[in-house]
């Protein structure tokens, strides 16, 4: 199943809609590198909200799709990761190191407006 | 209980069969979805570990009783290389097929009960259990 990749503005934003197979996560990162480069992207912003599982190759697409996208110059953040997925990737001992993740779209795209910063919380 | 489900292991679109049959199963069983997840993760890594490996393969899934737990088991089954050093590959960080060397290891963490049975050239058994946690 294809990914729908929308483009707004200098982002792109890919909404995973359903569960993925290893072929569709390798497209995903195939299509969004050729659009960062076709439509001059400066942030790209991949939606999980509707994954149920992410396992190690996921987890994996999604590090390189990071680091893929940044040495095209654009900036990536992975919005939408559930609970019960936080807790299994823990689990399996995966991270998104040198990832930005955000808790959801809104957040996504207030992170890359301010230029792919994290968010300073001083207390 | 009798009830065990097989699915064939051929190709990646299978990976993400077994992982959701293991969940409805999981759900059927009475488990959290904190616990549906983990176990789909689980099988989803045992999976892989099969297509990568052994090129094809199956699952069997199944709910087991413990006296008064109930649980999942998960039996994956293919009839490749075999794993030559199954402690080394139980190991974090170490594959042979350029993967991340999570599989095993992961599904191992993630699970209760997870046992190895492999022969160099006949293949690989990797049985696992979750078991549902009681409430008090």
């Amino acid at each position: 199943m294809e990914v729908p990749i929308l483009k707004q503005g200098l982002y792109l934003i890919a909404s995973i809609q359903s569960a993925l197979t290893d072929a569709d996560l390798l497209q995903l990162r195939e299509a969004l590198i050729e659009r960062v480069g076709r439509f001059r992207s400066r942030g790209v912003i991949v939606d999980v909200t509707a994954l149920d599982v992410m396992d190690s190759f996921a987890v994996r697409t999604l590090r390189d799709i990071a680091h893929m996208a940044r040495l095209r110059g654009a900036e990536t953040v992975i919005v939408g990761i559930q609970p019960d997925v936080a807790f299994a990737m823990v689990q399996l001992g995966l991270s998104l190191k040198g990832v930005a993740t955000a808790l959801d779209l809104e957040e996504g795209l207030a992170f890359l407006d301010r230029g792919g910063a994290p968010k300073r919380v001083r207390g | 209980m009798a009830d065990e489900i097989r699915v064939a292991i051929a190709s990646d679109k299978d990976v993400v069969q077994a992982r959701q049959t293991g969940r409805e199963l999981a759900a059927r069983a009475g488990f959290s979805s904190g616990d549906q997840t983990v176990i789909a993760a689980a099988i989803s890594e045992i999976a892989r570990n099969v297509l990568m490996y052994a090129r094809q393969g199956e699952i069997l899934i199944s709910v087991v009783m413990n006296g008064d737990h109930s649980g999942v088991m998960i039996v994956a089954r293919d009839q490749g290389p075999g794993i030559p050093d199954i402690e080394r590959a139980l190991r974090d960080g170490y594959s042979t097929s350029g993967g991340l060397g999570l599989g095993l290891p992961g599904a191992k963490r993630l699970m209760d009960d997870f046992e190895i049975v492999s022969a160099v050239q006949q293949g690989t058994t990797v049985t696992m259990r979750k078991w549902r946690r009681s409430h008090g």
